[in-house]
């Protein structure tokens, strides 16, 4: 039989507020246990929470970006279990009135072709803290730091169909919301964690089969190898005849498999009720509008503009949009040397090679924008081949100076005098006498080959700097 | 002193009769030897109180006084004390020292009152006799055999038996005004949300409420002044700005239309304190008041609607008590089902054990709209009877409690007994009202409370009325027999 993958992803995104949904502690990512957690974050008797207004802000962000409605009056309740690491018994969060609700979201593929994925709803609720089960001899050691941080969790609807479009909506929304600023984005530190809720059913079919949740997944390649393993899994079950369950597993990285969870950490009624210690948010019109007033340009926005605006591919634009700051950059290519098809190039090929090989971020690139827009612009006026380029490039990117001055210093501009052109033309023409009779005697097609031979010996005798179609007039005018 | 007024001991103080180490000296004193027969107090620190009212009086001498600067003030146990054990009444949090204060404790600090100490209660302010106190029981300074009425007990009788001039309740129920009708005293449950809740340990989060307790609505009203205002770390507390209090004591009681509820003077109530409440209300009428008789339809629904959302929210209130960061800790907990299981079941009384079964049943998957969701729609049928009478009237009079102060032991084996005693004072937190019980009279010379009940954020209408009949009335200045007498 034939199957096809119904999933649907719940994110846990973390805010990028600094201080905690509820207390005014700091949320500084690797800070020394318990030093980031105030009386409010350790649940000591009579502490109230009061609500984070950039929290609340940040979440209408996202609801607009994704073109939700906004809960006019969004209700926190709270979500009742014991675990050491959550202090106050309950975890605050939205359960029947959420702040952000239906929504969609626009992802693309690797080939280029777009999808609407619809969002359930995302709502606000705070962190646990962290159990430490190593290093306490037995014991388990509790770091609230993390208690309290705000998150911002992201349902979608099983709109997913296989692993690589799971991994194309989280791309899209982590490069949402790192455009948005409401996110660090950061996988490795946990500011976005994923539950994955799969299950199979026969393709035509359009009856949603059992499924599986598989919970706290952290980066791509583990969404995408956890969504493989499930399928398999699953499959086997279903077509040795049995019946899924439905079931929390967990994705081990380690083993690479996934597994279900212990049925004591599943098995919570949660009491669901409102929390009585805040009070509804209620979002007016005058508030929404502020906040849209505010927002960037979103990626898909972007993405649109730049195929419109600079006539680059659906791909292209998809890559340089991924992020603001790398679309900014490119933007400042084209600024700088006026060319938007071949910075686009350049950014793409040269500029993001460079930096995964050294495995850097943008921020860290040492050349800027306007200096590889410069050293565009010594392309376009002729003054180096692309090929010169590159070494150029290659110089500017261990600090050795601005393009102007890489060429000045090794003697790279291009020879664009014809005298001299013409000397080495001659002198080519005069070493070669087998392939100019060759060349004489072809066909026009035939000849447009054979030239390449000595447009090439030209360049070599030139080290390259030749103006290959200054060269390429002369070879025309002397193989005669 | 002891038997002075807060406003008679400000002007002592500050017309230099006695200073305030003289006068903390005088309570701590009848503290020490008065006390043990009542056992209102859990925790006094001497040596604080002292340091305390030797620096409010450097302050009176300097000119800067506010006007509570060296007024000693008892403060029920709920109260986080920064450095000062805050037990709630519970062995669970018997050695407890919050490092900070509540914000209304840091009011009176800044205004320059002393801390007396920290006054008993019932168990997390669960009940309505304080006899379930991990401390033990207080007794009633009328009558030794007879509850001081609950939770606020420990406040009522210190300041009934004169051990302190005022001190600080919560009223999630009725736990200011029960215990201070059975003990004749004074005391206010403001608007929820006029006092901040920080710093307050939580019984039921959306009717808890903190407010004084004194020997007559002019004290009720000084101390209203220090405890009322906004926090912005309560999301709760109201942004109204509180007013001052003592402004309109004295006001006229002419044309005010005093709303009597049927339901409040029917079945239950016993017969002589319907005799006592039906004086006190001629009272008022001869001071130019209208008595209107009003409905309140959905009373007969208080009891249950207030059984299921009170404990529900205690029921989550209290998980934080789990033996991990502060308070009791089971010895050699085996894993963690183990340490909260056992430090749970030893340090929760019966009564708050109870409480959290009934709330996590009434919250559970399949119970909650049958439950809790109801509850909540009574709650809002409620709420609009008060609405609705406050459309013919301007405040609402009755009985604070069925009768006179009870027995200890007489119904602490009958929980629906004992929640019975709250019938006339429950609804009032529901609908999130201010609500106060001032002396009426006395049935066998056990006092009796009217209550009187406002709109929203109209404490001072009430504390005038209060007032005026105290000006009238010397029920708030009969004074219990003192317990040292009986001692001899």
């Amino acid at each position: 039989m034939q199957w096809e993958t119904v999933i649907g992803l719940e994110v846990h995104l973390q805010l990028a507020t600094r201080s905690k949904i509820f207390s005014g502690s700091a949320t500084t990512f690797g800070a020394e246990p318990n030093t980031q957690a105030s009386a409010v974050d350790l649940a000591m008797p009579g502490m109230l929470p009061v609500l984070n207004a950039k929290a609340v802000r940040y979440a209408v962000m996202f609801g607009l970006g994704i073109g939700a409605d906004i809960g006019r009056r969004s209700v926190f309740d709270r979500k009742n279990y014991f675990y050491p690491d959550l202090p106050k018994g309950y975890q605050i969060s939205q359960f029947e009135a959420p702040i952000v609700g239906r929504g969609n979201f626009e992802i693309q593929l690797d080939d280029g072709s777009t999808r609407s994925i619809g969002i359930t709803r995302a709502h606000l609720e705070e962190d646990a803290g962290k159990s430490l089960h190593e290093d306490f001899h037995g014991q388990t050691g509790i770091d609230l730091n993390r208690a309290g941080t705000p998150l911002l969790e992201i349902v979608s609807e099983p709109d997913l169909r296989n692993a690589a479009e799971a991994v194309a909506y989280l791309k899209a929304l982590h490069s949402l919301v790192t455009y948005l600023g409401i996110s660090d984005g950061n996988m490795a530190e946990g500011s976005m964690r994923c539950d994955i809720n799969i299950s199979l059913r026969p393709v035509g079919s359009d009856t949603l089969g059992t499924r599986a949740e598989i919970k706290n997944v952290n980066s791509f390649r583990f969404v995408e190898k956890a969504i493989r393993h499930e399928f398999e899994r699953q499959v086997e079950i279903l077509e040795d005849g049995g019946r899924i369950v439905q079931e929390t597993r967990l994705y081990d990285a380690d083993l690479d498999e996934t597994r279900p969870m212990r049925s004591k950490e599943v098995a919570n009624d949660y009491r669901y009720f409102p929390e009585p210690d805040l009070l509804p948010v209620v979002i007016d019109e005058a508030y929404i509008e502020s906040v849209r007033a505010e927002l960037p340009e979103l990626p898909v926005q972007k993405r649109h503009r730049f195929v419109d605006q600079y006539g680059l591919s659906g791909y292209d634009a998809n890559v340089l949009a991924d992020s603001r700051e790398l679309a900014d950059y490119f933007e400042a290519v084209v600024a700088a040397c006026g060319d938007a098809k071949i910075a686009a190039n350049w950014v793409q090929v040269e500029l993001l090679g460079q930096l995964n090989r050294g495995e850097l971020a943008l921020g860290d690139c040492p050349v800027s924008a306007t200096a590889l827009g410069g050293l565009i612009g010594r392309i376009l006026d002729n003054s180096i081949s692309g090929k010169i380029a590159k070494q150029v490039f290659e110089a500017m990117w261990q600090g050795e100076g601005r393009a102007d001055e890489i060429i000045e210093a090794r003697g790279l501009k291009q020879v664009s005098d014809s005298g001299e052109l013409e000397a080495m033309v001659e002198q080519v023409i005069a070493a070669s006498p087998g392939q100019v009779e060759q060349y004489l005697a072809a066909d026009e097609d035939r000849r447009k080959k054979l030239v390449g031979f000595f447009v090439g010996q030209v360049m070599k005798l030139s080290k390259g700097q030749a103006n290959p179609q200054m060269v390429n007039e002369l070879l025309a005018k002397k193989l005669v | 002193m002891h038997d002075k007024s807060v406003a008679q001991l400000i002007a002592g103080l500050h017309a230099r009769q006695f200073s305030s180490v003289e006068l903390s000296r005088c309570f701590l004193d009848r503290i020490g030897r008065l006390d043990g027969a009542i056992n209102s107090f859990i925790t006094v620190d001497e040596s604080a109180v002292l340091a305390a009212a030797g620096a409010a009086d450097q302050r009176i001498a300097a000119g800067g006084a506010a006007p509570l600067t060296g007024i000693p003030i008892a403060h029920k146990d709920i109260f986080c004390t920064d450095g000062m054990r805050t037990s709630c009444g519970s062995r669970m949090l018997d050695n407890f020292v919050p490092p900070y204060d509540a914000t209304l404790i840091g009011k009176f600090r800044r205004e320059g009152a002393i801390i007396l100490g920290k006054t008993n209660m019932d168990e997390f302010a669960m009940g309505s006799s304080n006899e379930s106190s991990y401390y033990g029981p207080v007794s009633n300074p009328w009558d030794k055999r007879l509850v001081p009425g609950g939770s606020s007990g420990g406040s009522a009788a210190a300041v009934a038996a004169m051990l302190a001039p005022a001190a600080t309740g919560t009223d999630t129920g009725g736990s200011i005004r029960q215990p201070a009708a059975f003990c004749g005293i004074t005391g206010i449950k403001p608007t929820y949300g006029r006092v901040s809740r920080l710093g307050m340990v939580a019984f039921a989060s959306s009717l808890d409420q903190a407010g004084p307790m004194a020997r007559s609505a002019e004290d009720c009203a000084l101390l209203l002044n220090c405890m009322a205002g906004h926090d912005p770390l309560d999301s709760t507390s109201s942004e109204l700005p509180a007013e001052d209090y003592c402004a309109r004591l004295d006001n006229s009681l002419e044309g005010l239309r005093i709303g009597l509820p049927r339901e409040y003077f029917g079945e239950g109530l016993a017969a002589d304190t319907a005799r006592h409440i039906d004086s006190a209300l001629r009272e008022l009428e001869a001071q130019g008041a209208t008595l209107v008789e009003v409905s309140l339809p959905h009373s007969h629904l208080t009891i249950p609607a207030y059984y299921v959302i009170a404990p529900a929210e205690a029921s989550t209130n209290l998980s934080r008590f789990d033996g991990v960061r502060y308070g009791h800790r089971c010895k050699d907990p085996v894993d963690l089902h183990d340490l909260y299981t056992r430090t749970r079941e030893e340090g929760f009384g019966a009564e708050v054990k109870r409480r959290i079964l009934v709330g996590t049943y009434a919250l559970s998957a399949g119970y909650y709209d049958a439950y809790y969701k109801k509850a909540q729609q009574v709650r809002r049928l409620i709420k609009q009877d008060f609405t609705d009478c406050f459309e013919q009237v301007d405040i609402i009079a009755g009985p604070t409690t069925p009768g006179p102060a009870f027995a200890l032991g007489a119904k602490s084996d009958d929980p629906v007994a004992m929640y019975l005693e709250d019938i006339y004072t429950l609804a009032v937190n529901l609908a999130g009202l201010p609500g106060m019980s001032i002396p009426a009279g006395f049935v066998d010379g056990k006092p009796l409370g009217l209550q009187l009940i406002g709109r929203h954020f109209d404490e001072a209408r009430l504390l005038n009325v209060a007032h005026r009949f105290q000006q009238a009335t010397d029920w708030h200045l009969q004074r219990p027999p003192d317990p040292a007498g009986e001692e001899s």
